[in-house]
């Protein structure tokens, strides 16, 4: 791999991150592959590229700036400070130029000089530049590189959040039939079978069989995942991932609700919260979002708590806005399991039925998923959780947690594997941090994480299992 | 009337002219950028988060933001303290240049004075900075452009000028208020006949022009972005984020 290797935390300690060289070109051929005429259709794009393109790309542009505040602002303002160059992971693992943050954004401010300014119609002086081929493709390129994580947006002086910028440029993309068939894929699925695996659902049903056989085997207690259970009082929307890659984590699930004795359920219509809308266009977004609603309302059940799940828990917080109110359902909306967990324990839920010791074996320490710390305020809770059931807890640098944390690398629509050397050189900032905290578990409450996590921890060298806050919860709970 | 008479009643009446359009430029460039932002909607809730939950918690947060450049702190400290002072002596000396449009001065104003020499060279030091900056830090050197330099040349140039007119090339103080308030009353008359001032006021009228149409207008758009000005109120019940153009729930 081309990558620098060499490490940038240099003295995490003392906050000291230390970038890279420039390397012009370093990450430019690293793209996803294109979009299949058979996902985009059934998702409502176009097959293939449209005639006039162009025209129809700078009106779909136009139209952006009309109904996004965020866009037209965001494309003025920037000046140019340079203080967001070295915040990208994606910069920092491959020293590309195009990602720093601020030349992302650029791409696209350069086509809106030409289109949309006086000055950009006029001349070169300007920094203006043709939607063109060649725009194009460095469009596709550098807005696929990009996790939307927004940690940019967090040293900008006005907060300029180029996961908007790259948001709105997909969704011009997308407009004119171009699009990466990973998300396309996902979100056709998602349509199909109801979640991003294309899990059918006879085999969501055979698996919570089984969980429930192997879990009944190791504990001795009839612990449930009941699926489609109507008028049960929650419906978990996990992501379905839980249910194949992380089973801990739907353990998890399961006991803590056993433990309260709480009547949950998931759905087969719709056993997913990872909403790959958010990284295609609007239209799809909300589409899939309102699957949630459509499954809650089906099984008439009092509230939704949405599972570990970074951009499921982006698209919650835009339910309402998105979908319609949620009043017909029990507040808060929306509602994270980290959320719950945390109400029960200040309630005195588990007291006395919490042995930390159980998790003695590990030094934990936390990855705050993008989205959960820097869309959806959920900072405070996932470490009141860990806190509370391991005995052996451990923060990483300062300037890599919390709102300042990495993204894992794969965000975004990302977690394909043509993109491995982008996801591996942004996964970087994220390994060295937990080599520097010596923790042998990294717990997060994201699915892309916990994919993403242990292949990047593997690749720099670090020795950690992966897994979510709910399985260390589990096991320190006493059934 | 002899040639050189005829030559400055013509750059008299160029002044002027270019002075009220430089005026218009701003006024009303400003103002229909800024209605831009203010009539364009933000679809869905885009505040990055930890964020305030009520609307006043938002308010002090751009407040905060326009103030001490808290994110520009946790950037690059050095970029900070640079960035802060220059846009400090800024405002000193944009204040104390009310000197020139208000009759009487008031005494806030006037008391300035002492001060504002020291203000005129620190801005000029900052703009130095900033722009050594730009060419000294490779990852600056990349992203900047020509407006970049350009901005700073301006600015620059206005600023030794305009230090230059007040404490070394005297101008008549009395001739330039003359030359303003008679703009402003709309009863213009000829600007103080001083090359140099003259320099400093060309540089200005192509700041006023420039201002709107270029990344000089964070000034304006730093209380538009969604990112910071909104709270982060997801969770009260009864309340919800309203996408003026889409209300539908998405069928
Ligand atoms: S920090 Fe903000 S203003 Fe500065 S270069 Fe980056 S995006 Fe532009
Ligand atoms: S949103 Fe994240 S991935 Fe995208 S440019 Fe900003 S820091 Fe990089």
């Amino acid at each position: 791999m081309k990558f620098d290797e060499t490490p940038i935390v240099k003295d995490p300690a003392k906050e000291g991150l230390s970038p890279p060289n420039i390397r012009e070109n370093a990450s430019a051929a690293v793209r996803c592959y294109p979009s299949k005429p058979k996902d985009t259709q059934a998702i409502g794009l176009p097959g293939e590229r449209v005639p006039n393109w162009q025209e129809k790309g700078i009106a779909k542009f136009a139209e952006l700036l009309e109904k996004n505040k965020a866009l037209r602002v965001y494309m003025d303002i920037c000046v140019r400070c340079g203080a967001c160059t070295d915040k990208c992971q994606f910069y920092l693992g491959t020293g590309d130029p195009q990602n720093f943050p601020v030349m992302r954004a650029e791409l696209m401010r350069k086509v809106y000089r030409r289109y949309f300014t006086p000055a950009g119609r006029a001349n070169t002086l300007s920094e203006a530049a043709d939607f063109d081929e060649e725009m194009l493709e460095k469009w596709y390129t550098y807005f696929y590189q990009c996790s939307e994580c927004r940690r940019c947006s967090v040293f900008c002086p006005y907060g300029i959040d180029t996961a908007e910028i790259t948001m709105a440029a997909r969704e011009i993309m997308a407009s004119i039939g171009v699009s990466t068939k990973y998300v396309t894929e996902v979100v056709a699925k998602v349509y199909e079978r109801g979640n991003n695996l294309g899990i059918p659902p006879a085999a969501w049903k055979d698996n919570c069989e089984f969980l429930e056989q192997d879990v009944e085997e190791e504990t001795g207690k009839p612990i449930r995942f009941p699926v489609d259970d109507y008028g049960a009082d929650i419906l978990l929307v996990p992501p379905s991932a839980d249910n194949f890659a992380n089973v801990d984590t739907m353990i998890g699930y399961g006991k803590l609700f056993y433990a309260l004795g709480i009547r949950w359920t998931t759905s087969t219509y719709c056993n997913e919260g990872g909403n790959f809308g958010l990284f295609l266009n609007y239209q799809n977004l909300k589409k899939v979002n309102k699957r949630i609603i459509d499954a809650a309302r089906m099984l008439n059940v009092k509230t939704i708590i949405w599972g570990e799940c970074g951009h499921a828990w982006r698209g919650a917080i835009l339910t309402p806005t998105l979908n319609g109110p949620m009043d017909m359902f029990d507040p808060p909306y929306p509602y994270h399991i980290s959320q719950f967990i945390v109400k029960m324990i200040r309630q005195g839920a588990f007291e006395g039925r919490i042995d930390k010791s159980a998790n003695d074996d590990y030094i934990v320490t936390y990855h705050d998923p993008c989205n959960t710390a820097r869309a959806g305020q959920l900072l405070d809770e996932p470490r009141e959780i860990l806190r509370y059931c391991v005995n052996h807890f451990i923060e990483m640098p300062r300037n890599t947690i919390r709102e300042k944390t990495f993204c894992c690398g794969a965000g975004g629509g990302l977690l394909t594997d043509e993109l491995m050397p982008i996801r591996m050189a942004g996964g970087k900032p994220r390994a060295m941090a937990v080599k520097h905290t010596g923790a042998n578990y990294l717990a997060t409450i994201c699915a892309i994480c916990k994919a993403q996590l242990p292949e990047s921890m593997h690749y720099w060298d670090v020795p950690v299992k992966v897994g979510g806050t709910i399985d260390l919860f589990a096991r320190a709970l006493l059934l | 009337m002899d040639t050189s008479s005829v030559l400055w009643t013509l750059i008299s009446i160029f002044y002027i002219g270019l002075s009220y359009f430089a005026a218009l430029c701003l006024i009303f460039g400003l103002l229909s950028k800024l209605y831009g932002y203010l009539r364009t909607p933000m679809p869905w809730p885009e505040v990055v988060t930890p964020a305030p939950e009520t609307e006043g918690g938002a308010i002090m947060r751009v407040v905060g933001d326009v103030l001490i450049f808290p994110n520009l702190f946790k950037a690059d400290k050095y970029l900070w303290a640079g960035a802060w002072v220059f846009h400090i002596a800024l405002a000193a000396i944009l204040f104390r240049h009310l000197r020139y449009f208000t009759y009487p001065v008031p005494s806030l104003v006037l008391s300035m004075e002492t001060v504002a020499l020291f203000f005129g060279y620190l801005f000029g030091v900052t703009i130095l900075y900033l722009f050594w900056r730009r060419l000294a830090l490779p990852r600056s050197l990349y992203i900047s452009n020509i407006p970049d330099y350009f901005a700073l040349v301006l600015l620059g140039g206005i600023a030794a000028s305009g230090i230059l007119v007040s404490y070394w090339l005297h101008v008549n103080i009395v001739d330039v208020k003359a030359y303003i308030l008679g703009l402003m009353t709309l009863r213009p008359t000829p600007p103080p006949a001083h090359p140099l001032f003259l320099v400093h006021l060309t540089l200005v009228l192509i700041l006023m022009i420039y201002f709107p149409f270029s990344k000089l207008l964070h000034a304006g758009g730093i209380f538009f972005s969604p990112a910071r000005n909104q709270p982060y109120q997801i969770q009260n019940p009864g309340h919800r984020y309203i996408n003026p153009w889409d209300q539908s729930v998405g069928d």
